[in-house]
């Protein structure tokens, strides 16, 4: 099952060349740019390892695309995203986060369903 | 014979002449420095030819060394270097990062590694500039975490050269026992400039576009006595050049206010006006006259 999240994920994941132009971008706006990753890509799970702190002073890709090599190549089988956080006053909030990396095989996930007294019935996301 | 490319209108074209003309214009002296940097244009638009005309050749090694006496003016060449190598392209964002020891070398194991990455990051896409660099490396001490910045830096500087340009910068006599010692950095520098000290009509010149930046001016005496205080204060130890001279008009300029505010009223042109006294009442001259008044003593 293909896992999608994010800004672009309806978009087939983007080359390296297009993340990098989608940094600059970010660095553009003035927005902070950061490495996350995890072996539970669960919608509801926000908690995500952090690959460092937020770049704050970065000026140009380069240095966040080789932060993301080192981040894939320590953690192959996880879940890479990257965010952009916006500091301004009124949005201080992440303007935009995408996935970078997935792994060979994916996770897999599987619709629970539990029935309760007057047909009640209950869904759950469950791991497979 | 194929295509042929106007080199001068390229070299129009990046705009980079408007920047080199600047920098003769505003930097006094620096002779070698400005033919070197002239020359590091000319082959940055060269190979912009050759890649237009389909030549495909490696990036040059644009790393450089800075070696010269304090307040010969080495930063801020690297502040103007970093804004050429934007305009030819050679850099993509032309930002500069000045850094020293304290910003590359940990202080505990396992410190330095990440210390030195994250300001490498900062510089990618620009010039990241070292100053003393030669602190980075204390032969005294084997365990020193200098090293490993220098291995670091070492592989950036051979692996992401479209990155980045490193800059260090130092006294000459250091910086030469520096590379030395390192001699896998010093043969990945591929530019050694080095700054002459000024003369004392090149101070004079400095002087004069410092005062006007200051919004003052000199009266006739006044720029006699300070002609005569940079030929005694270059013979003195530890001249700084233009830092000294920088230094010294602080000085006179709070001895001008004082004065004045002595004298009570004041118009436009005293306000603006640096005089003679303002300058001879510096230390420098008691020395001279005290050295001048043994000298004479014996006759």
């Amino acid at each position: 099952m293909r896992i999608t999240q994010g800004t672009f994920s309806y978009l087939p994941d983007l080359t390296d060349e297009q993340i990098g132009k989608q940094i600059e971008y970010a660095l553009e706006q003035g927005w902070a740019v950061s490495l996350e990753y995890t072996d539970d890509p669960h919608p509801r799970n926000v908690y995500w390892e952090m690959w460092g702190l937020p770049m704050f002073d970065l000026k140009d890709a380069a240095g966040m695309l080789g932060e993301l090599r080192e981040c894939r190549k320590a953690h192959p089988d996880c879940y890479i995203k990257l965010n952009a956080f916006d500091s301004t006053l009124g949005f201080e909030t992440m303007r935009m986060s995408f996935m970078v990396h997935r792994p060979a095989e994916e996770a897999r996930y599987r619709l629970r369903r539990e029935e309760f007294a007057g047909r009640l019935v209950r869904y759950t996301l469950e791991r497979a | 014979m194929g295509e042929s490319i106007d080199l001068k209108s390229l070299l129009a074209e990046s705009g980079v002449t408007g920047v080199l003309d600047e920098l003769d214009r505003e930097l006094v002296g620096l002779r070698p420095v400005k033919t070197r940097i002239r020359e590091i244009a000319s082959l940055l638009v060269v190979d912009k030819a050759r890649a237009a005309l389909g030549v495909e050749g490696a990036k040059p090694s644009l790393h450089m060394c800075f070696t010269g006496n304090p307040g010969t003016g080495k930063t801020t060449v690297a502040m103007r270097m970093a804004a050429i190598l934007h305009r030819l392209g050679h850099v993509r964002k032309g930002h500069l990062v000045a850094v020293t020891r304290d910003d590359l070398v940990g202080q505990y194991i396992g410190h330095t590694a990440p210390k030195t990455k994250e300001v490498l990051k900062r510089a990618m896409g620009g010039v990241l500039f070292i100053d003393e660099a030669y602190y980075l490396y204390r032969p005294e001490n084997e365990r020193d975490y200098g090293q490993e910045a220098i291995e670091i830096l070492m592989q950036v500087m051979e692996n992401q050269r479209e990155d980045l340009v490193v800059i260090f910068a130092g006294y000459k006599l250091r910086m030469d026992t520096f590379f030395q010692c390192n001699p896998g950095l010093g043969s990945r520098v591929a530019h050694h400039i080095d700054f002459p000290d000024y003369s004392v009509e090149e101070l004079e010149a400095i002087a004069g576009g410092m005062i006007e930046e200051l919004g003052l001016r000199l009266s006739p005496s006044a720029r006699a006595a300070l002609g005569d205080y940079l030929r005694l204060r270059r013979e003195q130890p530890n001249f700084a050049n233009a830092r000294s001279l920088r230094n010294a008009l602080d000085r006179a300029r709070l001895r001008q206010a004082r004065r004045l505010l002595e004298a009570g009223r004041v118009d436009a042109g005293m306000l603006m006006t640096l005089e003679a006294e303002d300058i001879r009442a510096s230390r420098v001259f008691d020395a001279a006259r005290a050295s001048g008044a043994t000298e004479e003593a014996p006759c």
